[in-house]
Formats: structure tokens, C-alpha cells, sequence
């Protein structure tokens, strides 16, 4: 199994996320929470970043963090995936290890 | 000299992640109890702290947005947020609270003082300010 990579900062204010997909190999997953969640949004200035490599990395978002935000379902990328804190457990377990891009 | 200065209340951090858009709400509150001149400007990702339907039980933490509706009883007059920010983040007004304003003597009241301004209007603000306070 891969690895899962973390990401809580907003995209629009912090380089994480833009170094988590330059830097994190095809096949491995990626965990959108706290302010990060905004990444996971359609019709935003990254939006087209995010859903571009869907087709090679898996995509979830902490959906408690998604919910405290205000943020609507509907406007969640096509293809990423809502996670609960158990299902964040999961994701771990399943992975060989945690990268933290905080 | 007056001592009513025109102090304005710039926010550019989402809610939650960190504790800045709390702590601007909490400045907020004592600068308007002091009968100064107060606005708010929401700018960068500050434009979420004013999204309607935020739900923090899965979080463990104090859902503050509610305060936001009733800044105009604290005689908030001006709420500003940035075109721009809005629409890099896939927003329109419609996504946004609505707060009210009344004034208690005229009886003058405003539907809705948060408004939309582009970055001219914004720089004008900003520079007629006597005090822009940072969140």
C-alpha cells in the first residue's frame, strides 16, 4: 500500500497542497482537512488543480472540518471522497505511513 | 480633537484552522463598546468566515459565526467584503450572512450593511482609515 498525505492549509493562502501534489507519487492518497477543505471545492481558482489528478491519486475530505465551514455537498469535486474521523482511522491503517504537510 | 477615530478591521483567515477570525470578532466587540468609528473588511480566504450554514458539532468547537448577524446592533455600521477574494473562491453575495443595521435614535434602519466592493473601493477604505487593525 501507499502512502497518505495530509494537508490542513487553505490553498489560497498557503503552497501545501501545490507541494503535496508535486511531491506525492502517483497512487498515493491524500487527506483534505481543517482549512484545507476548501480545496475540495468546484468553482474555485484550484479547483481544476485538485481535480486534475483524481485519475492518479485518491482524494478525501474530512467532512466534519467540510460541514464546520459551511460547505455545501454539492459543491464537492466529482471524484473526492467524504471521510469521517473513523474513516480517516481507516485511511491510515491502510497506508504504510502518514506524510504531514502542515 | 475628536476622539472618535475611524478604525477598520481587516480579516483574511478562514474560520476554524487558526484563531484569528475569533479573536477579530472579540476586538470587534470592544472597539464598537468604546464608540469608535468601526467597519470590517473581509478579504482573502476572511470571505468564509461570513458563509451561512456552518455546523462545527463534529468539530468540538464554538460555532461564532452567529455573531456576525448581530453586529449592527453593536453599531457596526460598514461591512466590506472583497470581490475578487468572493469569486476566486467560487462565492457570491448569496452564500453570505445578512446583517442588519438600525439606528436606535432616527430610527433609520439598513436591510443589509454587508457589502461588495471591488479593490479601488477597497484602497479607498483601507487609506481613509485612521486604524486598520490586522486579523
Amino acid at each position: 500500500m501507499s502512502d497518505l498525505h495530509t494537508v490542513n492549509k487553505s490553498p489560497f493562502e498557503k503552497p501545501s497542497l501545490d507541494t503535496c501534489l508535486r511531491l506525492s507519487k502517483p497512487g498515493s492518497s491524500i487527506l483534505l482537512y481543517e482549512d484545507a477543505v476548501y480545496a475540495a471545492l468546484t468553482g474555485t481558482s484550484v479547483t481544476d488543480k485538485v481535480a486534475g489528478i483524481l485519475g492518479e491519486r485518491k482524494v478525501y475530505v474530512l467532512e466534519p472540518d467540510f460541514k464546520a465551514r459551511g460547505l455545501k455537498p454539492e459543491r464537492l469535486i466529482d471524484g473526492v471522497e467524504m471521510v469521517d474521523y473513523a474513516g480517516f482511522v481507516d485511511l491510515v491503517d491502510a497506508c504504510d505511513k502518514v506524510q504531514a504537510w502542515l | 480633537m475628536s476622539d472618535k477615530k475611524k478604525f477598520m478591521f481587516l480579516n483574511r483567515r478562514a474560520p476554524y484552522g487558526t484563531i484569528y477570525a475569533w479573536e477579530s470578532l472579540e476586538v470587534v466587540l470592544i472597539a464598537a463598546a468604546f464608540e469608535q468609528d468601526v467597519s470590517l473588511a473581509f478579504i482573502d480566504d476572511g470571505v468564509f468566515q461570513l458563509v451561512t450554514g456552518q455546523d462545527t458539532t463534529g468539530i468540538g468547537m464554538k460555532n461564532f459565526s452567529p455573531t456576525y448577524k448581530t453586529l449592527g446592533d453593536y453599531e457596526v455600521r460598514h461591512i466590506y467584503v472583497d470581490k475578487d477574494s468572493l469569486e476566486a473562491r467560487g462565492l457570491t453575495q448569496d452564500d453570505l450572512q445578512v446583517v442588519p443595521w438600525e439606528d436606535w435614535e432616527t430610527e433609520e434602519t439598513v436591510d443589509n450593511i454587508v457589502e461588495v466592493v471591488d479593490s479601488a473601493r477597497l484602497a479607498e477604505l483601507l487609506e481613509e482609515s485612521d486604524v486598520v487593525f490586522s486579523f
